[in-house]
């Protein structure tokens, strides 16, 4: 700290010297063109063929996967009969890769009961790298496309209708281990359903096609993709759904209706007991001998 | 409050002292007091009622919270009575919920739905309808603990403690048949679990069961039938109930705490007219405002989100209100394997054990409490004086005890939210309460009486002993000391304005003949909880201790008197040592 203290006090004492300006139009110049150079439209050629990025994945994942899913993805097990370091990926498609990488759940920083969401470590060309090489290892589902799960292209009438049919599919299919809210719940043993607020509509789609954890497989047979789309339309219109009643307590139900009740309702309401008992029919504030 | 000298009887009366008075002609206000005395005759009982007396404490303001919020709940449920629809006929929805339209349901949620989104200031009128429920029973709880704490339910209040129980008892099931009417989801899983509690009751519970929802669940009947138990029946009994006990709170008079002028024979207060009217009518309007603020603001139970029931759905995080979050704590507490076969039918023991049979006790072990404790001392002397907390040992460390389990089950019944929230593991939440549930009231009887003991014992140090002034004085041979002063005659008075526990013993089990004494045995037994009751209490100073306490004070006082700068601690406090001319120490 004290280093960067003095460096920027050198730096502060030249700025009005005669290079200073130059010096400036230097760094704005080399910072402009890096910038442009990182997120300049890619060229068509430079796209990797699919062999480049199965070896490339390949290559990512002997560095950062296959320690648990061994070095074919076959999964590594344990000791333990039926327990797994890593369960098997071959078949498990690119979107289950999309899914555990593109939310940062894997790699996983430490075993535990579930992997949370966290910061997701590879970039997008990486995590299409490595879902490339998983699907390879075996038939299964794709990355789904914007309008696999997109209402935007359905008439009003068949939005409203998408919506409300979706809401029925996600209370039937959905709410009981992720509440009526999508705001989660518990699991046994430490797991639990995440919340379903602000997750990209092609992270829930995929997480019903695949099943992640300890969340049952929505196959295509049995949601089809269109009522995947409904669900993932209902979720959208309640976020988007202004909250008509207050603030909604985060959405947990009873219990923490119950808390409030207790806190706000029974806490303000003796606080106020206490303000009257300690008012006398004195409007001045003298003590009183009684 | 001297209203009576200032009453110029000129105004009233026209007499020279030798000629009858005739009265001058009244003003409107007592023309029109006087047409309703003539007629209702309410001047005998305001006359003494306007200036009834209330004693100014704000632990005693905690029922009129129940009280008021009942006001409020009567209020707002008008409001809804007049568009909700009690009834499971199926319609498909049209309003103005956009997420639920063309969804099929019952057309009590329909409504609900309607009086939520479509009918002007519905959504706060039930909003603050569910949150004023919420609060009458939590405020009905707190008041509870305050009598128990206070001994305020000892004789002659026996009775209204009972009362008080039946509210309690009534309040909760008010609760259950009202969050249960919108027919959505949530309150259909809290029916379906209520419809499993009766089945589980042995030999009538199908009977009953069929009874209730006039056929298999869910039926048709259901919603219908809690309505009218809901706004006719329920709130019948509870007004009744009400009535009742505020009958007996002015018949018995209000308790007070002890303190100099207070004795069981008066109370010391402010008047009904003009203290107390203003005092409870502007805590009404508090209550009412609390409410409406919560209900304007805080969502909750929404009904929209949960959608219409059905049997086959049920969403995570399905807890009744919190006031039956303890039975559903125990419920969610025992092993489920706990049933046994005889003669080929079942018996739950793992649903009777937490709903039918322990909480049922709970509540009558609760309405016991004064009973037993009146027949373990066998006082029979009426008590308007309150006891401090620290005062009754036992019973204060058996209700917080009685708390512990209350609070350990209540936790138990919001476990899987402990757990989401807290990054725990629900497994372990529950195993941890099965075991706390058990040690846990132990535990807390244990340290809460011996604290209280403790506290007994500061207080004996303060009277005999005076309190801490913070004043190190050092003695011409280099010792510290810490002055201590005396404390005034007002706190003293109220500190020793108890009874002395008095331990109960039974003479010989035989009379002088040897034949054994009735009773001997529960006498045995009495003594014996008696003596566990007060045993270890430690009583307040005697006469002769507190004079000899005076007499050392007053010498201290002297050998400071030589000092130019007499550290008395005086500079700090308004506190005063006492006049030596002053009167004797009351004798208890």
């Amino acid at each position: 700290m004290r280093l960067l203290n003095r460096t920027a006090g050198r730096l502060s004492r030249h700025r009005r010297g005669p290079l200073a300006g130059l010096a400036v139009l230097l760094l704005g110049l080399l910072i402009s063109g890096s910038l442009y150079t990182v997120f300049s439209p890619a060229q068509a050629d430079s796209q990797p063929s699919e062999t480049e990025q199965v070896a490339k994945g390949k290559e990512l994942f002997l560095a950062s996967c296959s320690f648990c899913h061994g070095q074919n993805g076959e999964g590594v097990p344990t000791v333990r009969d039926g327990y797994q370091l890593g369960p098997s990926l071959v078949g498990v498609g690119a979107a289950a890769v999309d899914f555990q990488v593109g939310t940062g759940r894997m790699p996983m920083a430490a075993p535990g009961q579930q992997a949370p969401r966290k910061k997701v470590v590879f970039n997008d060309e990486e995590i299409a790298a490595l879902a490339a090489y998983v699907a390879s290892l075996g038939p299964g589902p794709a990355i789904p496309n914007e309008s696999d799960y997109s209402i935007d292209d359905l008439s009003e009438e068949e939005r409203q209708e998408a919506i409300s049919r979706g809401g029925q599919i996600f209370l039937t299919n959905c709410t009981a281990c992720h509440n009526f809210n999508g705001a989660g719940g518990a699991m046994p043993r430490g797991g639990y359903a995440p919340s379903l607020h602000g997750v990209e509509p092609k992270y829930i789609f995929e997480a019903m096609l695949t099943g992640p954890q300890q969340m049952p497989n929505f196959s295509n047979g049995n949601l089809s993709p269109e009522e995947k789309r409904d669900v993932i339309a209902y979720l959208g219109s309640l976020e988007e759904t202004p909250e008509y009643a207050g603030f909604t307590l985060g959405g947990l139900g009873p219990v923490s209706e119950g808390l409030f009740a207790w806190v706000v309702g029974i806490g303000g309401l003796v606080g106020a007991a206490v303000w009257i008992a300690s008012h006398t029919t004195r409007t001045k504030k003298s003590k009183v001998n009684a | 409050m001297s209203t009576d000298s200032r009453i110029d009887t000129s105004k009233v009366a026209t007499s020279n002292g030798t000629t009858a008075a005739t009265a001058s002609k009244p003003g409107p206000a007592g023309s029109l007091a006087s047409w309703a005395d003539d007629r209702l005759g309410l001047a005998t009982a305001m006359k003494k009622n306007l200036r009834k007396v209330f004693p100014d404490h704000w632990s005693f303001m905690l029922g009129e919270i129940a009280l008021w919020s009942f006001v409020v709940l009567l209020l707002t449920g008008v409001f809804l009575t007049l568009w909700f629809n009690p009834s499971m006929g199926h319609i498909t929805y049209e309003g103005s919920y956009d997420q639920l339209r063309g969804v099929g349901m019952s057309e009590s949620m329909a409504s609900t739905l309607n009086i939520s989104f479509d009918v002007r200031g519905g959504l706060l009128m039930r909003q603050m309808h569910h949150w004023a429920a919420m609060i009458f029973i939590a405020s009905m709880m707190v008041h509870l603990l305050r009598v128990a704490f206070t001994g305020a339910y000892r004789k002659p209040r026996e009775l209204n403690w009972v009362i008080g129980c039946l509210l309690l008892l009534l309040g909760t099931l008010e609760g259950f048949t009202g969050y249960s009417l919108p027919d959505d989801l949530l309150s259909g899983t809290g029916v379906r679990a209520a419809d499993g509690f009766l089945k589980a009751t042995p030999v009538a519970g199908s009977y009953m069961s069929f009874l209730l929802f006039g056929g298999e669940f869910p039926g048709e009947s259901i919603i219908p039938r809690l309505y009218i138990i809901h706004v006719l029946l329920i709130p019948g009994i509870l007004l009744a109930l009400i009535a009742a006990h505020m009958l007996l709170l002015v018949y018995h008079k209000h308790t007070q705490w002890p303190g100099p002028g207070r004795t069981e024979q008066n109370v010391v207060g402010f008047p009904m007219l003009p203290v107390y009217a203003a005092k409870a009518g502007g805590f009404f309007f508090m209550v009412f405002g609390i409410i409406a603020i919560m209900g304007g603001l805080l969502s909750i139970n929404p009904v929209w989100k949960y959608g219409p029931y059905d049997p086959t759905k049920v969403t995570a995080g399905s807890q009744p209100d919190w006031y039956m979050g303890w039975p559903d704590g125990l419920l969610r507490l025992v092993p489920t394997g706990w049933e046994s076969v005889i003669f080929g039918y079942t018996i739950s023991w793992n649903v009777m054990l937490p709903i039918l049979i322990v909480p049922p006790m709970m509540l009558v072990i609760l309405m016991l409490l004064p009973f037993i404790e009146g027949w373990i001392t066998g006082d029979k002397r009426d008590h308007h004086l309150l006891q401090r907390p620290r005062n009754a040992p036992t019973r204060t460390a058996v209700m917080v005890s009685l708390m512990t389990f209350y609070g350990l089950a209540w936790a138990a019944g919001g476990n899987d939210i402990i757990a989401i929230k807290l990054d725990l593991s629900i497994n372990q939440i529950t195993y941890f309460i099965r075991v706390a549930i058990f040690l846990g009231p132990a535990l807390a009887f244990w340290i809460t009486r011996r604290w209280c003991i403790s506290l007994q014992r500061h207080d004996n140090e303060k009277l005999l002993h005076g309190y801490e002034t913070g004043v190190i004085t050092r003695s011409p041979e280099g010792q510290y000391a810490e002055r201590h002063l005396p404390i005034n005659e007002t706190s003293a008075y109220t500190l020793t304005a108890r009874d002395r526990d008095e331990v109960y013993t039974v003479g010989s089990d035989t009379d002088a003949s040897g034949v054994a004494a009735p009773n001997s045995r529960s006498e045995k037994l009495r003594a014996r909880l008696s003596s566990w009751m007060y045993s270890h209490n430690v009583q307040k100073p005697t006469r002769a201790e507190l004079e000899e306490a005076r007499h050392h004070a007053e010498h201290e006082a002297e050998l400071q008197s030589g000092l130019d700068h007499p550290v008395d601690g005086h500079q700090f406090d308004d506190h005063r040592l006492r006049d030596t001319d002053d009167v004797p120490l009351r004798d208890h």
